[in-house]
């Protein structure tokens, strides 16, 4: 015969942003450790060798964070200007940064004094990067020039003039130690390699490129200007693959995820949104205090580093796991118990049967599977059931009257009991999708508790409460209904076909319902 | 078969099975259960039907093993009949005419040649228990007039009489008296329990009664759930009751088993079997949630199976160690039907309010149920009085890939829980699967629903109706992000007229326009952009029924009224095409034709109108074809058309109408009996129930060679499930008659066996050739000859001899009826 039916607990539709396992993932962070910098932070840069250290560069300084340090372990302060772009070399030993004044400085991370200094740029330099074989430097400026760097002996190899305005982001390939990328201010994006002194590939993005990022494969291009984010697919000859547009300001820096799968992207309108980058659908967003200039995700998305204009770099940390077994176990069954007939050769004839699987349930069904009604509501008005899912609560109410037994089961409680049942009432009871079931029990219980009001002050002063619960919440449907009057005359003078009724049975029921309860 | 015949109105979908307590035969290998004029012979280990007993002319009250032969079986009717069957093989062997109405009937071993039963006399409510004497003759009607009196007053219902201890005492209970009639001694010994007056025992009147078989032990249940055990009775001071009390509410049926220790079986509405082993209130076991209230129980006389019998008209087998065995599931009748008669497109099995919170899926042609789906999902809790969610609307749409279910619960006038449920039909688990649940649709119940069946439809549409004065258009659409894919129903449109209330809607045929009547209005929605084309009003009473008209008469809208008035309305013009006075219950339009049928409701009874939307005259009417009033009516599609010539008849031809009364009997009209309706193929199934019955059992076994006698019903079966005809086919006779160790492996064997029983072409054409009726008569001869051919290939016997020689005996009127049957018109197989 069919078995015990649970409870059907009914669902409600989860307000606001939904739960995915992205929201999950992104939202498992320590709340941010703040770092005041000097001036406003353009650039962080973690680097890709353990301590995973990282440089950020704020007005005319570069300090050096440790991953847990709330202090810097190091500071470049040999900078006339600001500087900028402090970027690490792949190896994590040496870093370059460009500065206002048209000069690249090279630091050795354990020295102090520059190991280098490129001279030639006569404008400020936005932009510098390593190329994949470590030995050059790449670095764009504000008088329209993208030059190539040889390290060992310091001089300049190549000059690109091709930009016709600031070049203020750029980005070396990680695999060809010849191909880099850099976008500017006239709209474009170009790729430059160095064995053919000129661009290979030019890509119109249509605003200012604020920043630009290649994938590691070095297949997919990504260039943010504007409010738009463009992805352009470089094996095609830069094709547009697809255009983003969901910041409502300027797209100011782009990272991707550990694992290459997530993109995510800073803006001044004071937002990281995170997108998947296979379906580039926005899966996640992060909110700050102020508009974003530079962030930055350590190794295995363990931190999220975002610097912004009013000098705050926020520092987020992965939550630890969380260690579950800290009960003592409870002691199991030897291990001979396990493997229990588990060497036995099926044979010919032997039919296998399988265990019928057990159904699992609650504690509550398992009360009310055996009509312990009282029990069963009991259960789920622990607090621990009571606040966190109200909704199970609420079922098992609703449960109980369809069966017909929520009087006795309100019945017949102390002081302690019902004070925790009017506690629930009181604040569940103005919740719209719990109304209709939990006014009936608050019914009920004045009907039970009448004659012996009076006789406790803790549970009078939750009468009391109750009855204030529903006073106020007349007062509030009263004057919702005469908006929805006011609302109705406006509407009726328009000629629009669109009319408020579902809105006004709401409150019309609900206003009936709290007019029973109070007589 | 295409004679014509006056069509009459059949009752199908059985009747109750649970009016009377079921009996099993000796060796508990069947179990017997009345079914209105019928006795039913069931399996207990198939759950098959394997025999209708029929004869009685009315209600069946009472069946009993007869104690001097077990294979034989006794019943009483209302017809004042006693009939002796025999079972096994469904044969009638005996009438005795008694004369009076017989309410119950009992049999006992030591009393020879009589059997008793309960008659009444004088008063409508007084009756009495007799004993009959049967009369030794050897002619098949006997009268049985010889009755000797035996107790009086007792209750009507048999639960309320029972013999004990191998016959010496009967003792019966009504009201507050049980009464103990004692065979040697011939007294009567009467006990009474406190009556009604007082308030506590207010509830304490007999419901049922049970005798120990072996001791002197009477067991009572009472209105107000306790069973009383009575011992030494024979003593009217001296006597003792013990109480056992569990069930909350009245105990409907007791029964003693008496197998290693005795023990009693009670049950009731708690729809829970509770078995008190050795008579011990601490000694009980439990077997709940049957699904029903338990109207009777009866144990086998070996005693290893208990039978409960339901109200939702089910019979479930009971092995002793309490684990359900086998359940007969009849048309679920006990409640009321919301939903109406539906048909599933894809089993074609009636569907409509089964057990509760659930949708039952019956099939008509078997008489079986096939399923229930449950809809309400929830833990059934059958306390009297208790307001229960209804399972008020259900509708199938896109070729029963989708199904909508409406379901309410009403506990005051302002609280109205409301939920729709929309299930979508899962091709692997072959059942229907919960896709979208919306909690209160509407603001107010909701009158009607459907579906968009149009082909071309892309979009599944479903429009609810509510009270609210609301109509509201709910589409399938993609619920799918980057982590899952998913559909789901979101509301569309809502569209509203005046705040009257909607109250009928109705797609047309190919989906372009929807009607939606409020009250007296009808509305038509163009269905692309939800604009109101045009009303109709008539000012005739509210719309009670709404249907567009089909095929060539799609440009007709009807709508019935409460005010008996039948409109039909041409969309083409914009206006009242025609309209007639009827009073119509029910319109229900035949999806294969332009037909619609229509049944009034006048104070003589119901009337069936048959006719088509572009004309008002009716093609057929019967009158009277109920009593009662009819509730819901609907036309389930032929698997295989009737061709009835008569013009009157025709409508028939491709569908059947099926209508259900108030009283809940589902009726249909018919030209044949109901046994004539069991299909070929399930009266093979009944063939032969000794043996085995395996695939192969039906090409090669035995059991044609026995039915030679009705070899021309053999025939015919074999035509219609064509199953080839083994012995001519050279591959199988070498495969069996060359010895074993020389043939090559069973692999390569089985293609080439299984290729074999494909029909091969011949065969077809063969049957073709009569399709011409024209040529009869100078092709008779040749007819004949190939009948002969025919029948003998039929015949799968090992000696084809045999075969002929029986062949050349077919009598005259044998020979006429074979020649009808080649004569029916065969030309549904080519029509497309």
């Amino acid at each position: 015969m069919a078995g015990y039916k649970p409870v059907a607990i009914q669902a409600y539709p989860v307000l606001g942003e939904k739960i995915t396992q992205d929201t999950l993932y992104w939202n498992n962070y320590k709340t941010p450790v703040q770092i005041k910098e000097f001036g406003a932070v353009s650039k962080v840069d973690f680097s890709l060798q353990p301590p995973y250290n990282y440089a950020v560069t704020a007005s005319s300084r570069i300090h050096i964070y440790g991953r847990y340090s709330q202090e810097p372990i190091k500071t470049f302060s040999r900078f006339k200007d600001t500087a900028y772009c402090a970027t690490f070399r792949q190896d994590g030993k040496l870093l370059v940064a460009g500065s206002e004044d048209g000069g690249i400085q090279l630091f050795d991370i354990s020295g102090r004094a520059p190991l280098r200094q490129f001279e030639g740029h006569t404008k400020a330099v936005h932009t510098v990067d390593f190329t994949a074989d470590k030995y050059h430097v790449v670095s764009g400026a504000d008088d329209y020039t993208v030059k190539l760097w040889d390290i060992p002996n310091s001089k300049e190899i190549l000059t690109f003039k091709e930009h016709s305005d600031y070049v203020r982001c750029g980005c070396a390939s990680k695999l060809n130690p010849d191909l880099f990328v850099t976008g500017s201010y006239d709209h474009t994006v170009k790729m430059f390699d160095a064995r053919t002194n000129q661009s290979v590939i030019s890509v119109e993005h249509g605003q200012p490129v604020e920043s630009v990022l290649l994938f590691p494969s070095g297949g997919l291009l990504v260039s943010a200007g504007g409010r738009y984010i463009k992805v352009w697919d470089m094996l095609k000859g830069g094709q547009l693959l697809v255009s983003l547009k969901n910041h409502h300001k300027t797209v100011t820096c782009l990272c991707l995820s550990s694992s290459g799968q997530r993109l995510l992207s800073g803006s001044l309108d004071r937002k990281v949104k995170v997108y998947s980058t296979s379906s580039y659908k926005v899966v996640h967003s992060f909110d700050y205090a102020a508009s974003i200039l530079s962030l930055a995700l350590a190794h295995e998305d363990e931190t999220i580093v975002v610097g912004m204009t009013n000098g705050i770099l926020s520092v987020k940390h992965r939550k630890s796991e969380a260690k579950k077994d800290s009960l003592p176990r409870r002691r199991r069954p030897a291990y001979r118990t396990f493997i229990k007939g588990k060497n036995y050769m099926k044979q010919q004839d032997d039919i296998l049967i399988n265990r019928p699987s057990k159904k699992h349930l609650e504690l509550y069904d398992r009360d009310l599977k055996n009509f312990r009604i009282s029990k069963a509501l009991d259960r789920v008005l622990e607090p621990s059931c009571a606040i966190k899912t109200p909704e199970i609560t609420v079922s098992i109410i609703k449960e109980l009257n369809r069966r017909g037994v929520l009087a006795n089961a309100l019945a017949g409680r102390d002081e302690k009991e019902i004070s925790r049942v009017l506690n629930f009432l009181i604040r569940n009871l103005s919740q719209p999708r719990f109304a209709p079931v939990l006014i009936n029990a608050a019914e009920i219980i004045i009907d039970i508790y009448l004659p012996v009001i009076g006789q406790s002050p803790v549970v009078d002063k939750k009468f009391l409460l109750l009855q204030g619960l529903v006073e106020k919440e007349i007062d509030y449907q009263r004057e919702l209904l005469e908006t929805l009057g006011m609302m109705d005359m406006l509407f009726a003078t328009m000629t629009s076909k669109e009319s408020p009724s579902l809105l006004q049975h709401n409150a019309s029921d609900g206003f009936l319902e709290n007019k029973k309860i109070e007589s | 078969m295409v004679e014509e015949e006056s069509l009459r109105v059949v009752r199908c979908g059985g009747s109750e099975l649970n009016f009377r307590r079921a009996v099993f035969s000796a060796d508990s290998k069947y179990v017997f259960c009345v079914s209105g004029d019928f006795i039913k012979v069931y399996s207990t280990a198939t759950e098959e039907c394997v025999h209708i007993l029929q004869g009685h002319r009315n209600l069946v009250t009472g069946i009993q093993l007869n104690p001097k032969n077990h294979l034989q079986l006794y019943s009483c009717s209302f017809d004042g009949m006693i009939k002796l069957w025999d079972y096994t093989d469904g044969i009638l062997i005996k009438t005795f005419i008694v004369g009076c109405k017989l309410h119950a009937l009992f049999t006992l071993d030591c009393a020879e040649d009589s059997v008793f039963v309960t008659i009444n006399k004088e008063k409508p409510d007084v009756f009495q228990l007799v004993s009959v004497k049967l009369p030794k003759s050897s002619s098949q009607e006997v009268e049985a007039k010889e009755l000797s009196f035996v107790l009086d007053y007792i209750n009507q219902s048999p639960k309320c009489i029972a013999f004990g201890n191998e016959g010496e005492y009967v003792a019966a209970v009504r009201d507050f008296y049980l009464s103990v009639y004692f065979f040697k001694k011939k007294t009567t010994s009467r006990f009474t329990l406190s009556s009604s007056r007082n308030k506590k025992h207010a509830k304490n009147n007999f419901t049922c009664v049970a005798c120990h078989p072996k001791e002197d032990c009477i067991a009572t249940g009472h209105r107000d759930g306790k069973i009383r055990l009575w011992r030494n009775f024979d003593d009217e001071k001296k006597y003792t009751y013990t109480c056992l009390h569990w069930h909350h509410d009245l105990v409907m049926d007791l029964a003693f088993s008496v197998t290693e220790g005795s023990s009693l079986l009670s049950g009731g509405r708690e729809s829970v079997l509770v078995e008190w082993r050795e008579a011990a209130e601490k000694n009980k076991e439990f077997l709940p949630r049957l699904g029903a209230t338990i109207e009777h129980i009866s144990v086998s006389p070996a005693g290893d199976l208990f039978c409960t019998s339901h109200s939702d008209n089910k019979m479930i087998i009971i092995h002793r160690n309490l684990e359900a065995s086998a359940v007969i599931q009849g048309l679920v009748k006990d409640r009321n039907i919301f939903t109406g008669l539906m048909i599933d497109p894809r089993t074609k099995a009636l569907v409509l309010n089964g057990k509760p919170g659930h949708l039952q899926f019956y099939s008509l042609q078997s008489d079986k149920q096939l399923y229930n789906l449950d809809i309400i999902q929830q833990e059934y809790i059958s306390d009297y009085g208790l307001i229960q969610i209804e399972l008020t609307k259900a509708a199938f749409g896109c070729y029963g890939n989708w199904l909508a279910t409406v379901e309410q619960r009403q506990e005051k006038e302002t609280e109205l829980e409301l939920q729709m449920k929309l299930w979508t039909y899962n091709k692997k688990t072959q059942g229907f699967v919960l896709n979208t649940k919306v909690n209160m649709p509407h603001e107010d119940h909701i009158t009607a629903l459907c579906f968009c069946n149009a082909e071309k439809s892309e979009n599944p549409t479903l429009v609810t109706t509510s009270k609210d004065g609301h109509f509201k258009v709910w589409i399938l659409t993609d619920d799918s992000d980057i982590y899952k894919k998913a559909v789901g129903w979101t509301c569309d449109f809502v569209g509203s007229y005046h705040k009257y209330q909607a109250t009928n809607c109705c797609f047309s045929e190919d989906g372009s326009l929807l009607a939606v009547s409020f009250e007296e209005i009808v509305t038509i929605w163009d269905s692309e952009t939800w604009e109101l084309k045009c009303t109709f009003c008539q000012r005739a009473g509210k719309i009670r029924h709404l249907c567009f008209g089909r095929l060539t008469c799609s440009k007709y809208l009807l709508g019935a009224t409460e005010n008996g008035i039948l409109c039909c309305w041409n969309l083409l013009s914009c206006a009242l095409e025609w309209s007639a006075k009827l009073n119509v219950r029910v319109m229900e339009p035949d999806p294969n034709s332009e037909n619609i049928a229509a049944i009034s409701q006048s104070s003589m009874g119901s009337d069936l109108f048959v006719f088509r939307p572009s004309e008002p005259r009716p093609l057929y009417i019967q009158k009277n074809i109920s009593r009662e009033e009819v509730q819901w009516g609907v036309f389930v599609p032929r698997d295989v058309p009737e061709s009835f010539t008569s013009e009157a008849y025709q409508w028939l031809n491709r569908s059947q109408f099926y209508f259900l009364t108030k009283s809940q009997s589902l009726l249909t009209f018919s030209m044949q009996s109901p046994e004539e309706k069991l299909t070929p193929t399930s009266k093979q199934l009944l063939a032969e129930e000794t043996l085995p019955t395996t695939p192969f059992y039906f090409i090669l076994g035995k059991h044609r060679q026995q039915q030679q006698d009705d070899k021309l019903n053999e025939a015919l079966e074999n035509e219609l499930v064509q199953l080839p005809l083994t012995e001519n086919i050279p591959a199988i006779s070498e495969l069996l008659h060359t010895p074993a160790h020389v043939l090559p492996s069973a692999s390569f064997l089985c293609s080439m066996f299984v290729n074999s029983l494909l029909l091969s072409k011949e065969t077809k054409s063969a049957e073709e050739i009569p399709d011409d009726v024209s040529m009869e008569e100078e092709k008779e001869s040749v007819d004949s000859d190939e009948e002969n051919n025919f029948t003998e290939e039929v015949q799968d016997t090992n000696n084809t001899d045999l075969g002929k020689d029986i062949i050349h005996q077919l009598s005259k009127s044998e020979e006429k009826e074979l020649r009808k049957f080649r004569k029916v018109d065969y030309s549904w197989i080519t029509a497309p």
